[in-house]
This record gives structure tokens, C-alpha cells and sequence, in this order.
């Protein structure tokens, strides 16, 4: 959040404040007139993506995801603010000069949106032609893409003879066709199966690996988020509640919508439910330890005897994420008050407690 | 006595009525085809949130259509007279009946157009915008090409109804099938020419919708 304050401080003209943003978001707004009044699905947001990362942007449906990846390629206008992609601000420029930034800006979306009158090939063409590439190297090209997404056999088949999965790379595909510096991925596997997801984003992880594309990935699954992005932002209501790398939002989520996102895919916490249950059979002092790699919480569990104290742990599990360990360990302590303090004293001075209070 | 077909009086009357029917039908799904095809793109376009979005421009297309389609053939083709005669030079005879035959298929078509493209994915066409097309390459490179099997079977609808409408275009001399069967046929009592005159109409139609459908079937890829 620093980082964000500086930028919206230092930019006042249009080049980055940072060297390495590729997409920068100052104090943005979007508002949609309805027979209802003015809609505001983005307020006030402060954004700034890194080259080269794979970003999250997480949020439940009507969060204002869908209209923020479409401020960045222009595909919506903003109300107020200023938006900043690849050096240029896109927040001034008319529609007609907004067209060659978007072609080198990649989108693939939730409901594929192939062009069903043309073929697997006719779909990656399409931006080459737009872009004017004379028809040898078009074709070349279009081999390279289709080979690079696996579907080169396929070259000739129509969208509606392709799977979900196949549809989606026919998608990546198109969106890579312009050698993007920017991927946005709107929803890219909310409609598909679970094995097709992890192979859609291993592609995704493959373009930004191999290829140095930046990706934007918009979704309400924080599994996605997890598995696949560098950092994330939380969005809530149009407005950026919370943001961080992905380790640092998933092992200490501030807020409730974060937090509910990262109990999505982790259980190690438990819930208000899991805690009534946990009272109710257990006697003692119940209290949550974060863990990660050096938190240390069993060293200090075994030392809790000398205090006269017991343990039991009750609830928890322990993960790995972004090469790091973390989770969470729900314990019971019985024993004289003085020591469980002390030995609540003890794991506060490692990592973060929290009791549940009865 | 007037009964019957008379070959040598009747044979070369319908000749140059089918003729004329074909001559009609043909100008007019040429002129009154591509205008209408015009029209309903420019309906489609124009409309709020559409790529190319301007309420004043929509508003008055979208009035002119309300007003001009709901006018009976038969007196649009009189209406239509001092156009024609703007236009033709004269307002009688086979080519000035292709005026407001025209002039009905456009407006005619235009809804149908506009139809058939309102059923494309709104998606498709954010694709399209997100690799940087300008709105007249979308216009012709996809709404047409992915509306293409829907708009050949409008296409065929509107061409069965304008050989319906030349029926009446004997009003202002036009001449062809119609005329032929009510001045040889039900005015002078002859139901062999007015029976023989629909034959040829309903082989006219099926042999177009025959050809329509398998065009479309084609364009559908089914």
C-alpha cells in the first residue's frame, strides 16, 4: 500500500513513477448511468502492475473486476483518474488512436468468444490481419501460435468442433498473435472442468515464463489466484481492499473479504461454525497459531509442561505456497492461568495468535 | 369461351410475364437488397452501446422504418409516385415498379438485418475490438460473416415476398405473373391462366427457397 501512495503522489505527468509498472491505475473511477442512477463499479482505484508478473485481481461477482480489465485495454473508458499502460497514458487518447495500443495488449475471456464463422487458424489470423501482416508471414505465424498452444492439427476445424480447453487455446492463441508485452485473462477458466483449468494454466504460466508476457488474471476463485499469480489484489465494491504478494495475503489475510477468499481453498483456519463445535468439547484456552518457516510454535509447545500447562491441537494444517511454508494450528491449553498466559506470552514473541474467546 | 389455355395466346403472354416478374424481382432485391442490408447494419450499429453508438442518427433510422413498413404495398406503390418519376423518369411501366418495390424490401430487410445481427455474441465483437479492430472492419470482416446463414434465409424470405408484392404491379403498368393471372385470368373469367399463373409463382418460390436453404445450410456449416 506505501508503494501505491508514492506513485499517486509523484505522477503528475504520464510516464511511470516506477521504472518496472507496466500498468499503473491512479485514482480511477467508473461510473454506468442505470434507469436506477449512476453505478459506480470502480472507485477511486490505485493499481500498479509489474513487468513481467502474473497478477491476481480477485473479488466476488459484481466487485467491479470484469469493468477494471477493461479500463486497462480501453475497451472501457474511465470516468476520472488516469491509466497508465506500457508508458502510455490511455486515459486521454480518442478510440481511433486507442486501437494500436490494444493490439498489443493480448485478452482471452471467460466464454472463449471465438468467431465461429472462421477457422482455428482464421481465429489467430485475425489480429495479423488487422495489424496488416502481409499473408506469407501471417501463415507462419499462425503455425508458430498454434503449435506453441498445442493445437496445430487443429488448424483447420471450427470453434464449435473444439473442446472448452481447446477453445481456450485457440484463445491464448489470438491473444499472443500480436506478441503482446499484456495478457488479460477475464475469467479465463471459470468455465471450465478442473483438469482443463490446471492445463490452461500451465499455458498461461508457460506465456509468462518463456514468452515475458505480464498477465492480468481476473478471477473469483482464489485456487486460480494461488496456483498461478505473483501478487494479488482483493477487490471489494470497486475499491482495492487489499493487496500483496500471494503468500503474504493467503498466510495473513487483513480483511473479511480476503480472509473469506483464502478460507475458499484453505481449511486450516476454522470458521465461526468449527469454533462454536471446538468450545463445546473442549475445556481449555483455544488458541490459533499462524505458522510459516521459522515460527517455531512446536518448540514452544514442548516447553509448555514446564509451566504446568497441556496441549492438545485441535484444528489446523500446514501448507506450502510460493516455495514457502505456512497454514495454521488450533491448540488447547488446560492448565493453571498463569502458565497458559506464559505460554500464550511465548508463541505471540514467534508468530500471530489468535484466541478464540468464549 | 374464354375457358381453357390457349397456347398461342397464352404461352408467349406468360413468357414475357415471367419475364417481367424476374426483371422486377431481380432489381429490386439488387437495389432494395443492398440498401436494406445498409439499413439494418446501420440500425444495429447505431444503437445504444453498439460500436457505433449515436442516439440522434439511430433514432431517426429507426422512425423512418417504423413509418415506411406499415404502408400497404398497394398504396406505397401509388404514394411513391413522384419519387419514381424523379428517379425512372416515368411512373408507369416495369422499370418504375421496381421504385417502390425497392423502396419496401429495404425497409423491409433492414429488419430483418437488424435481427439477425442482434443474436451475434456481444462478446465476439469485444474480441474483436480488444485486437484493435476499427468498427467498419468488424462490420464487414464479422457481424456479416458470423450472421451469414440467418441473413441468406432473411434473404430468401424477403425475395418469396417480393415476388408477392410485383402481384400488384400492374397497377402502374408493371406487367409480369400477377398482372398476367388477373387480366387474362379472373378478369375474363379464365381460371386455367389463374391457376397455371400460381403454378408457376409456387414453382418460382420453391425453386428460390430451395436454393436459399441450401445456401444458408452452407453457410451454417450444417
Amino acid at each position: 500500500m506505501t508503494a501505491i501512495t508514492e506513485t499517486s503522489d509523484a505522477t503528475t505527468g504520464i510516464r511511470p513513477a516506477h521504472p518496472n509498472s507496466i500498468i499503473e491505475l491512479h485514482d480511477v473511477s467508473k461510473t454506468f448511468p442505470t434507469p436506477n442512477g449512476l453505478v459506480t463499479a470502480v472507485d477511486r482505484l490505485d493499481l500498479r502492475i509489474e513487468q513481467g508478473e502474473i497478477f491476481g485481481i480477485i473479488g466476488y461477482s459484481g466487485a467491479g473486476k470484469s469493468t477494471l480489465v477493461r479500463l486497462i485495454n480501453g475497451l472501457e473508458r474511465i470516468t476520472s483518474g488516469e491509466v497508465i499502460v506500457d508508458g502510455v497514458d490511455i486515459s486521454t487518447i480518442p478510440e481511433a488512436k486507442l486501437r494500436p495500443v490494444r493490439a498489443r495488449i493480448g485478452m482471452i475471456f471467460q466464454q472463449f468468444n471465438l468467431f465461429g464463422s472462421r477457422t482455428v487458424a482464421g481465429n489467430v489470423a485475425y489480429p495479423l490481419k488487422v495489424a496488416g501482416w502481409p499473408r506469407e508471414r501471417r501463415d507462419a505465424r499462425v503455425a508458430e501460435l498454434l503449435s506453441f498452444v498445442g493445437l496445430l492439427e487443429r488448424a483447420h476445424s471450427y470453434p464449435d468442433q473444439l473442446s472448452g480447453g481447446q477453445k481456450q487455446r485457440v484463445g491464448i492463441a489470438r491473444a499472443l498473435a500480436n506478441s503482446p508485452s499484456i495478457l488479460l485473462a477475464d475469467e479465463s477458466t471459470s468455465s471450465l472442468d478442473p483438469e482443463t483449468t490446471q492445463d490452461v494454466l500451465a499455458l498461461l504460466r508457460q506465456v509468462n515464463r518463456e514468452l515475458g508476457v505480464t498477465i492480468v488474471v481476473i478471477t473469483h476463485e482464489m485456487d486460480v489466484v494461488r496456483q498461478i499469480a505473483d501478487r494479488v489484489a482483493v477487490l471489494d465494491n470497486g475499491r482495492v481492499v487489499e493487496q500483496g504478494t500471494v503468500f503474504e495475503v493467503f498466510s495473513a489475510p487483513k480483511t473479511t473479504t480476503a480472509h473469506n477468499f483464502v478460507s475458499t481453498v484453505l481449511h486450516d483456519v476454522p470458521g465461526a461454525g468449527d469454533l462454536d463445535r471446538l468450545r463445546s468439547e473442549h475445556t481449555g484456552r483455544i488458541v490459533t497459531a499462524a505458522v510459516a518457516d521459522s515460527s517455531r510454535v512446536g518448540s514452544v509447545l514442548s516447553d509448555a509442561g514446564t509451566h504446568g500447562v497441556r496441549f492438545e491441537i485441535i484444528f489446523g494444517g500446514i501448507s506450502s505456497l510460493q516455495g514457502r511454508s505456512f497454514g495454521s494450528l488450533t491448540i488447547e491449553l488446560t492448565g493453571p492461568d498463569a502458565g497458559v498466559d506464559t505460554v500464550i506470552a511465548a508463541l505471540r514473541a514467534h508468530t500471530t495468535i489468535d484466541e478464540a474467546v468464549a | 369461351m374464354n375457358e381453357g389455355w390457349d397456347w398461342d395466346l397464352h404461352t408467349p403472354l406468360a413468357v414475357t410475364a415471367v419475364t417481367e416478374t424476374l426483371y422486377m424481382v431481380s432489381l429490386t432485391l439488387l437495389a432494395g437488397g443492398g440498401l436494406g442490408l445498409v439499413l439494418g447494419i446501420a440500425l444495429y450499429t447505431t444503437r445504444a452501446g453498439a460500436i457505433l453508438a449515436n442516439r440522434p442518427v439511430f433514432a431517426v433510422l429507426n422512425f423512418a422504418v417504423n413509418i415506411v413498413r406499415p404502408i400497404p404495398f398497394i398504396i406505397l406503390l401509388v404514394a411513391a409516385a413522384p419519387l419514381t418519376k424523379l428517379i425512372v423518369g416515368t411512373w408507369l411501366g416495369t422499370s418504375a415498379a421496381v421504385v417502390p418495390l425497392a423502396i419496401a424490401t429495404a425497409f423491409g430487410f433492414s429488419r430483418i438485418v437488424e435481427q439477425n445481427l442482434v443474436t451475434i455474441e456481444p462478446g465476439i465483437i469485444e474480441a474483436a475490438r480488444a485486437v484493435g479492430a476499427s468498427p467498419l472492419r468488424i462490420i464487414f470482416t464479422l457481424l456479416v460473416p458470423e450472421a451469414l446463414g440467418p441473413l441468406i434465409l432473411g434473404f430468401t424470405f424477403v425475395f418469396v415476398a417480393v415476388i408477392d408484392m410485383t402481384a400488384v404491379a400492374g397497377i402502374v403498368g408493371g406487367g409480369g405473373i400477377g398482372d398476367f393471372a388477373l387480366s387474362y385470368g379472373h378478369q375474363r373469367w379464365n381460371h386455367s391462366v389463374v391457376w397455371i399463373s400460381v403454378g408457376i409463382i409456387i414453382v418460382l418460390v420453391q425453386v428460390v427457397q430451395l436454393f436459399g436453404n441450401r445456401l444458408a445450410r452452407k453457410a451454417l456449416r450444417r
